[in-house]
C-alpha cells in the first residue's frame, strides 16, 4: 500500500498527467494515420523528451506506444489498411463487419478489447512486481548476457522467411554499435581515422534515419491513395456488452499478450497468433474467422494491447530492450542517468510502479478519448501519404538537428534514411539492426565483466538461470533448425509436384521412348508370369 | 515463377543487388580488421577490443552470403533495373532534407521550414491554395511546438542577427 501510494505520488504532478494527456492523444492520431506508426513518432520525440524529467518523458513515449495500436484499429476496420503493422491482424475481421455494415459494432469491439488487454496486462504486473523484484536481483552479468543473446535470437528467428537476412542486419547492428572509441583500452575501431566517427554512431541518428527518415522517403515516393469512408452508425458502448459475453478468448489473449511481451524479441505478432489460433480452435463457429468474427477482433486487438506493459518487464528489470520501441526508450533512462536493470527494481520500485500505473490510466484516457471523439478521429484517416511524407520530413529534422546541431548527424540519418527506403523497398526488416545496436553494446559489456569470474567455459552455465537461459537457446536454436528443415522438405514437395514436362523434341523423343520400354517390359513380365506347361512333344497313344 | 520465388517473402526484384552490396561490404570490413582494430596484449580474449568487431563483422559476411545463396533468383533482370532507377530517384528527397538543414542555420527555424514545407508540398503536386496554407498552417504549427513551447536545441538564423535588439532576442529564442 505504501508503495501504491509512492507511485501516486511520482504521477500527481501537472506535468506528468499533461504529459499523459498529450501522449494518448497523440498516440492514437499516430495510430489512426497509415504510413506514421508509433515508431516514427518516438524517433521524432525522443530528442525532445530528453530535456524533461524522466518520469515525464517517459510517460510521454509510453502514452504512444500504448495507445498507437488503439488508433490503428480505426483504418484496419475502416479501410482495411492497418494503422500500425500490429493491427493487420485487426483487418481479417475488422473489415469484413464494416463491409456488411457493422463498422461502429467492429470499432466498439476493438476499443474494449484493446480495453482490457492494456488493463489486464498492468494489473497482471503489478501483482508480479514483487516476484520480479525478488528474481531481478539473480541476474548477474552472465545472465543478462544471455538474456540479451536470447532476445536477440529471437528477434532473428522471429523474421520466419527472412532469417538469415535479418541475423546479418543484426550483425550489421552490433557493427555499428563498436564503431568509436573502445571504452576500456581507448583503442579505436573501424574510424578509418576520421575524427566524426571517433565518438561512434549515435543510437538515435540511426533510429531516426531507419524508421522516420525512410518512411518520409518512401511516402513520398509513393503514389496518394483514395480513401472512401464509411458513416459510422450506432452506438459504441455495445463493444463493452460483446466483450464481456466472450471472458475465455479475452483472457486468453490477454495472458498469451503478457507472456509474450515479457520474452524479449517475440512481441505482439507471435501474442496475436497464438490467440487468434486458440480463438478458432476453441470456437464454436471457426468458419467465421477472417469474414466478420467477433472473437477474432477480440483476440487480435486484446493480445496486442496485453503486450505495450509487458514489454517493459524485460527493460525495467533487466535492461534489455525486446523491441525497437523499448530500445529508443532505453535512450532517455541513459540520458537522465537512470539504468534500468535489477537494481531499479531493489531500489526505486515506486518508480517502476508508477509508470505501470501510467499505463493504467492511459488505457482510461484513451478508451474515453475514443468513445468521444471517433466521429472526427476517422477523418485523419484522409491526410494523403506525400503530404505525410512532407510532415514526416520535416519533423525528421527537429528529431536529429536538436540533438547536437550536427550537419553530419543529419546526413548520417540520411544515409540511413535511404538506407530503411532499401528496405522498406525490398521488405527486409530494420527492427533487427537497432536490436543488435542496443543488445550489443550491453552483451559486449555483460560478457567482459562475466568472463572475468569464469576459469573454464562451463562456469559460465552453472548458476540455475544462466542454465535454464542456455537451455532455453539451445531448445529455440532446436526448434529452429526443425522449422527451417520442415520448409525445406514442403518446398521440395511442392517443386516435385510443380514440375513441368519439357516440350523440347529430345525429350520428347527420350519420353517415347522410356514409354515403349515400360511397356514393352509389361508385355514382356505378363508374358513370363502366366504358367506355360513344358512342351513335351505330341502325345504318344496309350 | 519458380516455387522458390513464388515462398520468397517480399518482391524478388531488386534483392540480389542488395544481397551482394551488402556482402562486399562486409568483406571490405573483414579485410580491414587488422588495421582497423587492435589487439591487447595481456587481455582476455573475450575483453579484446577486437573480439566484437571481428564477432559482428564475420557475421555480416556469413548470414550475407547464406542469404545471397538462398536467394530465389541471383541473375540481374529489367525488373532490378527499375529498382534501383526507384532507389535513385529517392536521393531527390535526401537532397532536399540536406538542403534545408543548411538552409536554416542561415536563414532561421521558421522562414526556413516555412520555405522548405510550401516548395516541398509545390513540387509533390499540392498546388491549391488550401493545401498551401495548410502546408503554410503545418509549418508554423512544427516552429511553435518544437522550439517556442518544448525549447529544443535549435539555432538562431544568421539573419536575425541584422535586426534591432529586442527583436533579435526574441525570435533567437522562440523562432
Amino acid at each position: 500500500m505504501e508503495l501504491l501510494s509512492s507511485a501516486v505520488e511520482i504521477l500527481a504532478r501537472w506535468d506528468v498527467i499533461l504529459a499523459l494527456l498529450v501522449g494518448s492523444v497523440g498516440g492514437v492520431l499516430i495510430g489512426a494515420i497509415p504510413g506514421v506508426g508509433p515508431a516514427v513518432a518516438i524517433a521524432i520525440l525522443l530528442p525532445a523528451t530528453f530535456s524533461m524529467d524522466p518520469i515525464v518523458g517517459l510517460t510521454v513515449l509510453l502514452g504512444i506506444y500504448g495507445s498507437s495500436m488503439y488508433g490503428g484499429a480505426i483504418p484496419a476496420i475502416l479501410i482495411n489498411t492497418p494503422g500500425t503493422a500490429v493491427n493487420a491482424l485487426t483487418t481479417y475481421d475488422g473489415f469484413p463487419m464494416t463491409a456488411r455494415g457493422e463498422a461502429r459494432r467492429a470499432l466498439s469491439l476493438a476499443y474494449s478489447a484493446s480495453f482490457f488487454g492494456g488493463v489486464f496486462s498492468v494489473v497482471c504486473l503489478i501483482l508480479f512486481a514483487p516476484v520480479l523484484a525478488r528474481i531481478a536481483p539473480m541476474f548477474g552479468s552472465r545472465e543478462i548476457f544471455l538474456a540479451a543473446l536470447l532476445g536477440l535470437i529471437l528477434v532473428v528467428i522471429a523474421h520466419r522467411g527472412q532469417t538469415l537476412i535479418a541475423g546479418a542486419l543484426a550483425f550489421f547492428g552490433i557493427f555499428l554499435n563498436t564503431v568509436g572509441l573502445e571504452p576500456v583500452k581507448y583503442s579505436k575501431r573501424y574510424t578509418f581515422d576520421q575524427s566524426w566517427l571517433s565518438s561512434g554512431v549515435d543510437l538515435i541518428v540511426v533510429v531516426l534515419g531507419l524508421f522516420a527518415l525512410s518512411q518520409a522517403f518512401y511516402l513520398l515516393q509513393g503514389e496518394d491513395e483514395k480513401v472512401r469512408l464509411t458513416p459510422l452508425r450506432g452506438g459504441l458502448f455495445q463493444g463493452l456488452r460483446e466483450l464481456s459475453r466472450h471472458p475465455r478468448v479475452a483472457g486468453v489473449s490477454g495472458a498469451f499478450g503478457v507472456m509474450m511481451g515479457m520474452i524479449p524479441g517475440v512481441g505482439e505478432f507471435t501474442a496475436q497468433f497464438m490467440s487468434y489460433t486458440y480463438a478458432q480452435r476453441s470456437s464454436k463457429r471457426p468458419e467465421d474467422f477472417g469474414h466478420g468474427s467477433s472473437e477474432g477482433l477480440i483476440a487480435a486487438e486484446t493480445s496486442n494491447n496485453a503486450v505495450p506493459a509487458a514489454a517493459m518487464v524485460p527493460l525495467l528489470a533487466l535492461g534489455i530492450p525486446g523491441e525497437a520501441l523499448t530500445a529508443m526508450m532505453l535512450s532517455v533512462f541513459y540520458v537522465h542517468n537512470v539504468v534500468p536493470g535489477p537494481q531499479l527494481f531493489q531500489n526505486d520500485m515506486p518508480f517502476v510502479v508508477a509508470l505501470y500505473l501510467a499505463l493504467l490510466v492511459l488505457n482510461v484516457l484513451v478508451l474515453i478519448f475514443l468513445l468521444s471523439a471517433t466521429g472526427h478521429l476517422v477523418k485523419v484517416v484522409k491526410i494523403p501519404n506525400r503530404f505525410l511524407g512532407v510532415g514526416i520530413l520535416t519533423l525528421s529534422f527537429v528529431g536529429v538537428y536538436s540533438l547536437r546541431n550536427s550537419f553530419t548527424d543529419c546526413l548520417i540519418a540520411a544515409c540511413f534514411g535511404v538506407f530503411g527506403f532499401v528496405l522498406k523497398r525490398l521488405s527486409l526488416p530494420a527492427v533487427p539492426i537497432v536490436l543488435g545496436m542496443v543488445l550489443g553494446g550491453i552483451m559486449e559489456v555483460k560478457l567482459r565483466a562475466g568472463m572475468a569470474r569464469v576459469k573454464t567455459p562451463l562456469d559460465f552455465i552453472d548458476r540455475p538461470i544462466t542454465m535454464i537461459l542456455f537451455v532455453m537457446i539451445l531448445g529455440v536454436l532446436a526448434l529452429h533448425i526443425r522449422y527451417v528443415l520442415i520448409e525445406r522438405r514442403k518446398l521440395k514437395e511442392a517443386r516435385w509436384s510443380a514440375r513441368k514436362r519439357s516440350t523440347r523434341f529430345g525429350m520428347q523423343m527420350f519420353r517415347r521412348r522410356d514409354y515403349l520400354s515400360t511397356e514393352r517390359g509389361k508385355k514382356v513380365r505378363e508374358k513370363r508370369s502366366k504358367y506355360v506347361p513344358r512342351s513335351t512333344g505330341p502325345r504318344s497313344p496309350r | 515463377m519458380t516455387e522458390e520465388e513464388r515462398r520468397f517473402k517480399g518482391p524478388v526484384r531488386g534483392q540480389s543487388l542488395f544481397a551482394i552490396v551488402f556482402v562486399v561490404a562486409s568483406l571490405l570490413l573483414l579485410s580491414q580488421l587488422g588495421s582497423e582494430t587492435r589487439w591487447a596484449k595481456g587481455t582476455q580474449f573475450f575483453a579484446q577490443p577486437r573480439f566484437w568487431p571481428a564477432v559482428a563483422v564475420g557475421g555480416m559476411a556469413l548470414f550475407g552470403l547464406l542469404h545471397l545463396r538462398a536467394l530465389p533468383r541471383k541473375r540481374l533482370r529489367r525488373a532490378d533495373l527499375v529498382e534501383w532507377r526507384i532507389w535513385f530517384f529517392a536521393l531527390e528527397w535526401v537532397l532536399w532534407f540536406l538542403v534545408y538543414v543548411m538552409v536554416v542555420p542561415v536563414l532561421g527555424y521558421l522562414p526556413a521550414t516555412l520555405i522548405f514545407v510550401l516548395l516541398l508540398a509545390w513540387r509533390v503536386g499540392y498546388r491549391s491554395p488550401k493545401m498551401l496554407w495548410i502546408s503554410a498552417g503545418f509549418a508554423v504549427a512544427v516552429v511553435v511546438v518544437f522550439k517556442t513551447f518544448l525549447q529544443v536545441r535549435i539555432p538562431g538564423g544568421a539573419v536575425y542577427e541584422y535586426l534591432p535588439g529586442a527583436l533579435r532576442s526574441f525570435l533567437i529564442l522562440n523562432f
